[in-house]
């Protein structure tokens, strides 16, 4: 009896230590199911652009890093939770996040587009190629004007609490009937099923969708970048404080910014993002 | 605590609320049915019948809510045979495949209740009814359907609450329930904390009114 109480308050005092031994480990959350940002390979071992490259900003900043996988909707109240202490998971800078969170310099841009099945009415709309909506102009107000015509009584599916549901909530499209998804994997099933007449999402997000379960899904419009859409995908930290926990936040962001910096130099950043979009998406 | 968030954001959950009501009262009331309507093929005598009543009730309640909304949902969506009949129209929906999934789980659990409350009804009782020469039909109608209505009113009341806790599964297609709507405001303010207590007290005033009305409905129905 007595062997039993010590072995189990042997692995009590384990756990117990497991848990806070690690205190100066950076711990970085990401989603695990955007891809080509981060997802998982078939034996749920986190991947992608932004796993290699956190992994390579570790290196630099010369700490132990650990990757922690979280739900999208969850992602900013479990860092401020501190589940974790940055997010790298596509999340891009916004004003309406800065309020809550702060954000490292961006490291990668993503456009944004809308998607359709093969074949939609809404293939093929006579817009720009892209627009950035921090710019304004006719051109932006045109294709606006042409996207709230085009798209009204629509289902537009969108990932929730994304840049593209905001965007979509803003009125600048009109009002759709937008419909949220916890995950984009859910968006490309109900968008291939028809539930939807488009998606809103990272381009990428579509291609690469596209790509491995070879749907017919085709962007439509014009790419999206500026305004709701923000200002390129950054490292998400809690905003410092004085006390000692708000001193380790502060000078984990100058650390990321620096280390940002040197594999940007290094030019580690380009060879990641071409590996993984294809294209150079570093910032 | 953020008190103006709660404040504020009460009268949004409260229009949500109404979203899960509807969901529940129409699951419950085709539940009722599919439930009654199973609960008399288990007592059926042929053997084909009454294992397919039994093994519907199996499988629904042998699954969890989600997996059967999953695969309502989700899957059938990618049946491209499905996609082309006039059953789309209905699971295009997700309001209609969150109902359905609803109903055939509350009515695999509603059957379960109802046919262990027509078999505790005492044999004399309908004994009884056929020396008076009353028609079977009419023992069923009138004696054995009444007295099992009363005999499962605790145990669904109880499925009642289950099955509006289960309606915040809504939520995970699309729909924009109490649970759904909490998430939204939630993915805005990043305060979870505030949002689901104030959530999970409109899902508690609900059980409450729930229970009572059961309780009223037991007190009234009782033999005295």
């Amino acid at each position: 009896m007595n062997k039993l109480k010590i072995f189990g308050l042997g692995i009590l005092i384990s756990l117990f230590l497991s848990v806070t031994s690690n205190a100066d480990t950076v711990r970085i959350g990401t989603e695990g199911a955007y891809p080509p940002w981060n997802s998982k390979d078939a034996s749920g071992n986190l991947i992608g652009f932004e796993v290699e490259l956190a992994n390579e900003l570790c290196k630099i900043m010369k700490h132990d890093c650990t990757i922690v996988e979280q739900d999208w909707d969850g992602m900013i109240p479990a860092l401020l939770m501190r589940k974790f202490d940055a997010i790298m998971a596509g999340m891009s800078i916004t004003a309406e996040r800065q309020k809550t969170i702060t954000f490292s310099q961006g490291y990668a841009d993503e456009v944004a587009s809308l998607a359709v099945m093969k074949g939609s009415s809404l293939e093929g709309m006579d817009t720009p190629e892209g627009i950035n909506l921090s710019l304004g102009g006719s051109d932006v107000n045109k294709a606006l004007k042409t996207l709230t015509a085009a798209l009204a009584g629509k289902t537009v599916c969108v990932q929730t609490a994304t840049i593209h549901q905001n965007f979509l909530d803003s009125g600048d499209v009109g009002s759709v009937k937008v419909r949220t998804y916890k995950t984009q994997d859910e968006v490309n099933l109900d968008l291939a099923s028809g539930r939807c007449d488009a998606a809103l999402a990272a381009a990428v997000a579509f291609t690469d969708y596209a790509e491995k379960s070879g749907k017919a899904v085709v962007l439509t419009g014009p790419t999206f970048s500026g305004g709701a859409f923000g200002n390129g995908v950054g490292v998400g930290i809690r905003q410092g404080g004085d006390d000692k926990i708000g001193k380790r936040d502060a000078k984990l962001l100058k650390d990321f910014n620096r280390a940002i910096d040197k594999a940007r130099k290094q030019g580690i950043i380009s060879k990641l993002a071409i590996k993984h979009f294809g294209f150079d998406a570093s910032m | 605590m953020d008190f103006e968030l709660m404040i504020n954001s009460f009268p949004k959950l409260l229009d949500a609320t109404l979203v899960t009501l509807k969901l529940l009262s129409l699951s419950l009331f085709f539940g009722l049915f599919i439930g009654l309507i199973f609960a008399i093929l288990r007592m059926n005598k042929n053997p084909i019948i009454n294992r397919f009543a039994y093994g519907y009730s199996y499988v629904f309640r042998g699954t969890p809510l989600l997996v059967q909304i999953f695969i309502i949902y989700f899957g059938l969506g990618q049946i491209e045979y499905l996609r082309s009949t006039f059953l789309w129209t209905i699971l295009k929906e997700p309001y209609w495949c969150a109902i359905i999934a609803f109903a055939l789980n509350t009515g695999a659990y509603t059957s379960e209740i109802l046919r262990s409350a027509f078999q505790t009804i005492k044999p004399g009782l309908i004994e009884a009814g056929k020396s008076l020469g009353i028609s079977s039909k009419i023992i069923f109608y009138k004696i054995q359907i009444p007295i099992a209505i009363k005999q499962s009113l605790p145990a669904y009341g109880n499925e009642i609450i289950l099955m509006l806790k289960g309606t915040s599964l809504a939520s995970t297609v699309t729909l924009m329930d109490l649970t759904g709507v909490a998430k939204y405001i939630i993915s805005t303010t990043f305060k979870p904390i505030e949002v689901f207590i104030v959530a999970g007290g409109i899902y508690l005033f609900m059980t409450f009114l729930i229970h009572n009305l059961i309780k009223y409905l037991e007190k009234k129905y009782s033999y005295q």
